[in-house]
């Protein structure tokens, strides 16, 4: 188990520094690449979402230089981003991918969706062969325990999401949402569904833009709306009451004359923007217009954060099922780093045995089926007794985290290969079977 | 007996007054819905003590003191629809203070009212009075409003969630309550200072009427602004900060307007 992780989300940085960290999509593979290829890392994954962005690794000693690799990334000064990092090891590191998958660390803890945002990095990182055996199998774990304190818990159930956030926002400032209309910039699947609660709670009509014009009337179909090209942008949004917009542009595209632009349009009359995009699409000075209510990622997240405390007794119990989770991850993890020993001592010491026969049974001529058998059970009992106290000795010290000094030894003594390759997940779990079935 | 009830009614808007400041620092239901009962049973009283005067056969309401419990009555009746309307006693912040000042002052001691010039003008100076008050009123919960519009505006923009002044109704609530007070006022304050004008000129007594009498000019004045305030709103929907800094002005431009009673010849209503 060398697991590692470094990262940061948005309780260690603010989202100035998560702006500049972002890894836009098209770039994850090439990152997983780049991650894998660099000193120490075995495998590798990149999650990259607005909230957080986070490397992991399986290294080959347990000591991968990441802060380095981040360093090289992104071409940051250490005294800016070093402060906001966070490092996990080995157990840690698998405690805080099942508490990431589960949602318990997300901004809204128990929102469904980053789960999703998991899962897309792993099959990204899996499809340029950045992820194999070891982060394999913590992923998959990691999405089956996501299931688990899913049914087992109410933390998703109650959750309160992003989208119901800005319906109560909205509402504090309209009052009534009855006739509003919202405009949504960026078709995704964050704002579609803020789009959804609106229009739940009265908004009456509702704009599309994306910059694929095509995705715009697809979703504008969606909720009965209206498509509006990318261009047109600035000169329908006043017409809107209600702004979600979430597009992946690297620089604000909404700035103070812009701002200026649709309140004198407008009559002054409100407009609320939320702005689920990072970078950040509102220019922070264009929300500091009278009558222009912006609200990005953090400030959800503080509106949100009230409504905490009624879950936290969920999240508790949520938090017990990772951490026995944890346990049994670990302790099958160290039982599968024993097995290829124990496996090829049983190997080994079966070659010995078959050797042996054939060179004696020269000598001894023909034997009746039944001194056959009595050989064969001579000589495995023989084995088995010998084998005994060494497999049970490798199968405690996996449980007491001494593993690898054990194998060492073992290894050494009958002088074991080493095999360059992990074993693929299904036949490692198999042959741990074998192995304590024995 | 009208001063009597009065106070009694002040004692009642004693009440609306620490639900003012308690609300400014925390939500209670409770307390809005005593604050409330306790502000009409006051209305009650207050009813009761104008109608006395009414009924004591002189236009008793013409002196300082009366004309300040007419107001603090109008205003009451205001923060009361507004109350049947949007089902909130957040005005009652702005609201209740200024009533209870006002209620106090009137409350204090009975002034004699000698208006025996204008007993030809009954009906008009009636309808000045009645009809300037309720602008005046308006214009009170109007600035009420643009203030409390501020507090919701900055708690907004704060974007954090306390539960400091979250009392308030959303914020196109409290600028729907500020622009219809302001639209309803308007005419009424137009209209008395109009009926103003013709008690003035035509009273026998009075004569030549100078016009540049302090009162007079700032109640012009305050007209101006009050229609600067209508225009801006209506044309450019002006709100917020800008709003407010005119609603403000206004405000001030009204009670420099009362305060020149204290100095104006116009309506030195034969105080002694």
């Amino acid at each position: 188990m060398r697991y590692q992780l470094i990262g940061l989300n948005h309780k260690s940085a603010p989202l100035e520094v998560r702006e500049r960290l972002a890894i836009p999509e098209s770039r994850l593979p090439d990152t997983c690449r780049e991650l894998t290829a660099y000193p120490g890392i075995e495998e590798g994954m990149v999650i990259s979402t607005c909230n957080r962005v986070e490397i992991v690794t399986h290294t080959v000693n347990g000591h991968a230089d990441l802060h380095g690799f981040l360093h090289d990334h992104f071409h940051l000064d250490a005294s800016m981003l070093d402060a906001h990092l966070y490092e996990f090891r080995e157990k840690d590191a698998v405690r805080h991918i099942f508490r990431v998958a589960s949602s318990l660390d997300s901004m809204v803890v128990g929102e469904a969706q980053i789960l999703g945002q998991v899962k897309e990095a792993y099959a990204t990182a899996r499809a340029v062969g950045a992820v194999r055996g070891q982060l394999d199998q913590l992923f998959s774990r990691a999405f089956a325990v996501a299931k688990r304190v899913r049914s087992e818990t109410a933390v998703g159930t109650s959750s309160v999401s992003i989208a119901s956030v800005a319906v109560e926002l909205a509402k504090k400032i309209f009052g009534t949402l009855q006739g509003k209309k919202v405009f949504i910039i960026g078709a995704g699947k964050m704002s579609e569904l803020a789009a959804r609660h609106l229009m739940a709670h009265g908004c009456a009509s509702i704009f599309v833009a994306n910059r694929t014009y095509d995705r715009a009337i697809g979703l504008a179909q969606k909720f009965d709306g209206q498509a509006i090209k990318f261009e047109d942008l600035y000169s329908t949004c006043d017409r809107a009451d209600i702004v979600i917009t979430s597009t992946g542009a690297p620089h604000a595209i909404f700035r103070r004359e812009h701002g200026e632009q649709f309140l004198a349009r407008r009559k002054n009359r409100p407009m609320f923007f939320i702005d689920i995009a990072v970078p950040r699409d509102v220019s922070p000075e264009m929300g500091k217009l009278d009558g222009i209510f912006a609200y990005d990622i953090d400030d959800l997240q503080q509106a949100v954060s009230s409504h905490v405390a009624d879950r936290r007794k969920e999240a508790e119990r949520a938090e017990a099922i990772i951490a026995s989770e944890v346990e049994r991850f670990q302790a099958r993890q160290q039982t599968l780093d024993v097995v290829p020993t124990i496996v090829s001592l049983q190997d080994h010491l079966e070659t010995i045995r078959q050797a042996e026969i054939d060179r004696v049974r020269g000598r001894m001529g023909q034997l009746t089926p039944e001194q056959e058998m009595a050989v064969e059970a001579l000589t495995r009992g023989i084995i088995n007794k010998v084998m005994h106290t060494p497999i049970t000795t490798l199968k405690t010290a996996a449980k007491e985290s001494e593993a690898t000094t054990v194998v060492d030894v073992v290894r050494r003594l009958f002088n074991l290969q080493v095999k360059p390759k992990e074993p693929p997940a299904e036949s490692a779990d198999k042959k741990a079977e074998v192995g304590t079935q024995q | 007996m009208s001063l009597l009830w009065l106070r009694f009614a002040l004692g009642c808007y004693f009440v609306g007054l620490v639900y003012a400041f308690v609300a400014l620092t925390r939500t209670s239901d409770l307390f809005s819905r005593i604050a409330l009962h306790a502000a009409t049973i006051g209305m009650v009283f207050h009813f009761v003590s104008l109608t006395e005067l009414f009924l004591s056969g002189q236009i008793a309401w013409a002196s300082v003191h009366n004309s300040e419990s007419l107001l603090a009555f109008l205003s009451m009746v205001f923060f009361m629809v507004i109350y049947a309307i949007y089902q909130t006693t957040s005005p009652g912040v702005v609201v209740f203070p200024v009533v209870f000042f006002l209620t106090f002052v009137a409350a204090l001691d009975e002034q004699p009212v000698l208006l025996t010039q204008f007993v030809s003008h009954k009906g008009w100076l009636i309808a000045h009075i009645m009809l300037i008050f309720t602008g005046y009123a308006a214009l009170l919960v109007s600035f009420g409003a643009s203030l409390l519009y501020l507090l919701q505006e900055r708690r907004l923009k704060a974007k954090k969630s306390t539960s400091l002044i979250a009392f308030l109704p959303a914020l196109e609530v409290i600028d729907q309550i500020g622009y219809r007070s302001l639209l309803l006022g308007f005419p009424f304050m137009t209209l008395g200072l109009i009926t103003g004008s013709v008690v003035a000129i035509t009273a026998p007594s009075i004569g030549r009427v100078d016009f540049l009498d302090p009162k007079i000019l700032l109640s012009v004045l305050m007209w101006a602004v009050y229609m600067v305030m209508v225009f801006t709103r209506w044309n450019s929907g002006w709100r917020g900060r800008r709003a407010a800094f005119l609603a403000t002005f206004a405000f001030v431009a009204a009670l420099a307007a009362w305060a020149a009673n204290y100095f104006s010849a116009m309506h030195r209503f034969g105080i002694s």
